[in-house]
């Protein structure tokens, strides 16, 4: 299997993609910041798509619409963010537009055979290119080094932020930092498996950790794991399958591992899980 | 003890007959019994207060009280009947507020406190019903803002209008729980008052669980203390003592008075959340 | 077929209506905008937009796995909306509107699960150059005048349900606790609602696309409840928008032949802002003119 190209290039791609995205889930979940994942997924769509249309790279807009929507997010804040109706017609209509690019590359010179719409919403991990593979593994895998550097302040942070603030940690910019690297790997991993299954390696690996362990480093390593494993069990599964699409099955692979998670006796935590504002209505005696 | 046990008079005049009788009655949830052999008499039109800590089963008597629990041993009656939800009682439950993505207006509210489980489309024709809508938003004062979102209203505002909703079908017992659980002092003083004045009017027994008993001092007939498992009823006087509270904590406890006449109770353990447990009284 | 768009806005209008899968589209349209608006304003005031978002999804593995099988596509919107309503009804009791963290963790596993098996059928049934623009973002023309009468069946299912039930699910939807104690049977009409809602949202997706179902099913509820805040007025004023939104995006789509989809979430959008902004405005309005009463009795 390694022998083929497409397949040693997809992993090469893939596999700082899937570390990274593992990661960066685990403190996504861990920050209650999977909206941003998901705006950031409709986002890379249409940024995409608007790259396309203009007669571009993708890669050029679907990098710029996610580092400006991450700092956008950043900047607004968690109130912002919390109006789900708001976001929720914001975010169709962010999808609308990207139709609209979706038309206009379609009917402009370029436009192809409508194979783009697949491509950008359910990713090409097979189909990359030398050039495509080494560039995805060298950002990738600098977001990695980054998200090294700055996992522990970021713990800190994200678990503690008045100490972590009082100590001299410079929270704003670690938040925006971080949702920049998210940003970048979400644009990387739409190339892998699209901008509708992006959070499949960013967020559910990291729900699965959360799941089973609640010692933060020990989580940390295992979304990475997970991830890791998604991905090359995936690409091995759509290798020995060829009907089924890699993107597919790399999800596969992630959702059967969040089902064990869920499915398998928990460990007792030491905090419990919240339920919620303390409102106890009927209160036990 | 001190629960003053009153004759029960079989004349059935419903005047005569107390609001709510609780004999020998014991609580469980879910196996475990939350509280033991309350007996307590309570008259119609007296406003008593339901005090103890967190977690002792003072929602437990509400939820006795409307039928939505039965004893496990022991015997109820209210209004003279079987507890169970009927006209004749009014409930405001415990809630946090209405937050400001909840944009219905306190009118509205207020109505469907009338017939609000009704099924089938609401006729637009019944204007009955809009004068008794009108009638409890004015008792409560509410006038001003019922017609706002309820959500852009304050916590007192709010807590009137879910008042107005209570008292709408005209009900003889009124059971509130924790209505001024989130409101700032002066709210808590006047919503007391408020409480007292309509029962007084209507001639209404009413049942608030509190946190805090001192809003309520100045018009309480009765309280009914639920602590350590055990239900005392009687006059705040008699009830709210270092002796009683001590004996019913099994710890010691102080009762202050301060020079203007509020009460402090020092001493209260924190309040765990299963107190049957350290229960050995039976 | 494509037009130029003269500037005789009734001419265009009559222009609309002269092929059959026009007529078939508005019609269509129509119907779903009125159910998706009433049954919005229900999902807007009980903060179930997740549900809303999971079950749209499922829309998808329901649709191309229907061409996959051979079945009509419309089944397979149904079908799968529907079986992931109850399993959310079941799966919902624990807490779920409480911890937001999680659900959206849940929220976004079911999207993606269902986006890849959609994605799967699609593949394995060969069809997803030509299908998938189509199933995902909308498109008014291969509406049969069956998929018509359907989406009538179910539009009028719908309403009578919010006309029998709508008064009892509101004031559950408002306060749960006193509603049970008034004896509103409160678990079945949640459930109920969570079925009616997969109807909902399997209709809406039929003309939106999977993926923009938001645009008829919330965003009018949503600016309707910023405008008014009355109970039939706003259902009403949320109907109104619906229409509005869906006639002018299938025209404008129509005309330019651009995606219908595009339209349709502009125009909700944009709606929506406005509410918004007049909310905003409102506000200002009434707190500047509390302030000058303020100052008048100080001064």
């Amino acid at each position: 299997m390694l022998a083929q190209d497409f397949i040693r290039l997809a992993l090469i791609a893939g596999t700082p993609i899937a570390v990274a995205g593992g990661a960066l889930g685990y403190f996504t979940v861990l920050r209650s910041q999977v909206f941003a994942g998901e705006t950031l997924s409709h986002v890379a769509f249409t940024g995409a798509l608007a790259a396309a249309a203009i007669g571009i790279d993708l890669r050029f807009g679907l990098f710029a619409a996610t580092i400006v929507a991450a700092l956008l997010l950043a900047a607004l804040g968690e109130k912002a963010m919390s109006n789900d109706v708001a976001i929720g017609t914001l975010l169709a209509w962010v999808l609308g537009l990207g139709a609209l690019f979706l038309d206009l590359f379609n009917r402009s010179a370029n436009g192809g055979n409508g194979a783009i719409a697949a491509r950008t919403l359910f990713g090409s991990i097979f189909g990359l290119s030398t050039s495509d593979a080494e560039l995805a593994a060298i950002i990738g895998g600098a977001v990695v080094v980054v998200l090294a550097l700055i996992a522990r302040p970021l713990l800190y942070a994200t678990i503690d932020p008045k100490v972590a603030a009082a100590s001299g940690l410079p929270i704003a910019a670690l938040s925006a930092g971080f949702l920049a690297l998210v940003a970048v790997d979400a644009a990387l991993t739409t190339q892998a498996i699209g901008a509708l299954l992006m959070l499949g390696l960013i967020a559910i690996p990291a729900g699965a950790a959360h799941r089973l362990t609640a010692n933060a480093y020990l989580a940390l390593a295992l979304s990475s794991l997970f991830a890791l494993a998604s991905l090359w069990l995936g690409v091995i599964l759509a290798y020995e399958i060829p009907s089924i699409p890699p993107s597919t099955a790399i999800i596969a692979v992630a959702a059967t591992i969040y089902v064990y998670a869920f499915v398998a006796p928990r460990r007792k935590h030491t905090i419990s899980a919240d339920d919620g504002s303390g409102v106890g209505i009927t209160q036990l005696g | 003890m001190l629960a003053p046990e009153d004759e029960e008079t079989e004349a059935s005049s419903s005047t005569a007959q107390p609001a709510i009788e609780l004999r020998g009655v014991t609580v469980a949830r879910a196996g475990r019994p939350v509280w033991r052999g309350a007996n307590v008499t309570i008259e119609q039109g007296e406003f008593v207060a339901v005090l103890g800590p967190n977690g002792s089963g003072k929602s437990t008597l509400l939820d006795l009280l409307l039928g939505l629990l039965d004893p496990a041993e022991g015997s109820v009656s209210v209004l003279g009947g079987s507890p169970g939800r009927g006209e004749q009682i009014g409930y405001l439950p415990q809630r946090h507020a209405f937050d400001q993505t909840t944009r219905i207006r306190g009118v509205d509210i207020v109505r469907l406190g009338l017939d609000g489980t009704r099924f089938g489309l609401p006729l637009p024709w019944q204007n009955a019903h809009r004068k008794k809508v009108d009638g409890a938003i004015d008792v409560v004062g509410a006038s001003a803002y019922a017609r706002r979102p309820i959500g852009e209203c304050s916590g007192g505002e709010q807590q009137r209008l879910l008042i107005a909703r209570t008292l709408i079908g005209s009900p003889k017992l009124l059971l509130l729980d924790e209505p001024l659980d989130s409101l700032d002092l002066p709210n808590q003083s006047s919503v007391s008052a408020l409480v007292d004045r309509i029962r007084r009017e209507r001639h209404m027994t009413v049942l608030l669980v509190a946190h805090d008993v001192n809003p309520l001092l100045p018009y309480l007939d009765r309280v009914i203390y639920i602590a350590g498992g055990r239900v005392l009823a009687g006059r705040p006087e008699e009830v709210i003592t270092s002796e009683t509270l001590s004996d019913l904590y099994d710890s010691p406890i102080e009762v202050l008075h301060t020079s203007d006449g509020r009460l402090v109770v020092v001493g209260l353990p924190e309040a765990p959340a299963h107190h049957h447990d350290r229960h050995a009284h039976p | 077929m494509n037009p130029a768009l003269p500037w005789n806005l009734v001419k265009d209008v009559q222009q609309l209506f002269v092929y059959p899968f026009m007529v078939n589209a508005i019609e269509a349209g129509t119907t779903v905008a009125l159910m998706a608006a009433v049954t919005g304003w229900f999902v807007v005031l009980r903060r179930q937009t997740f549900a809303a978002h999971s079950l749209s999804a499922m829309s998808f593995p329901g649709a191309s796995g229907a061409a996959l099988a051979g079945a009509p596509l419309p089944v397979g919107y149904f079908l799968a909306c529907v079986i992931a309503a109850g399993a959310i009804a079941t799966g919902s009791r624990t807490g779920n509107r409480r911890n937001p963290s999680q659900q959206s963790a849940v929220i976004g596993a079911v999207q993606v699960v269902g986006f890849a098996l959609g994605f799967l059928f699609l593949s394995l049934y060969g069809g997803v150059l030509e299908n998938l623009e189509s199933l995902l973002f909308g498109s008014f023309l291969g509406i049969t005048t069956g998929q018509v009468r359907e989406l009538l069946g179910v539009a009028f299912g719908t309403l009578v349900f919010f006309a029998i039930a709508g008064r009892p699910l509101l004031t559950v939807s408002l306060d749960e606790v006193d509603a049970r104690a008034r004896g509103a049977p409160v678990r079945m009409l949640e459930i109920a609602f969570l079925l009616v809602l997969g109807l909902a949202v399997a209709a809406t997706a039929q003309i939106t696309g999977v993926l923009l179902v938001f645009a008829l099913l919330v965003a009018p509820a949503a600016a309707a409840r910023e405008f008014t805040a009355r109970i039939g007025v706003g259902i009403a004023l949320s109907v109104v928008i619906g229409l509005l939104v869906t006639w002018v995006g299938l025209g404008l789509s129509y005309y330019t032949n651009y995606s219908v989809g595009f339209f349709v979430t502009s125009l909700a959008f944009g709606v929506y802002l406005v509410s918004r902004a007049s909310h905003v405005l409102a506000h200002r309005r009434e707190a500047l003119g509390r302030f000058e009463a303020v100052r008048a009795a100080v001064s």
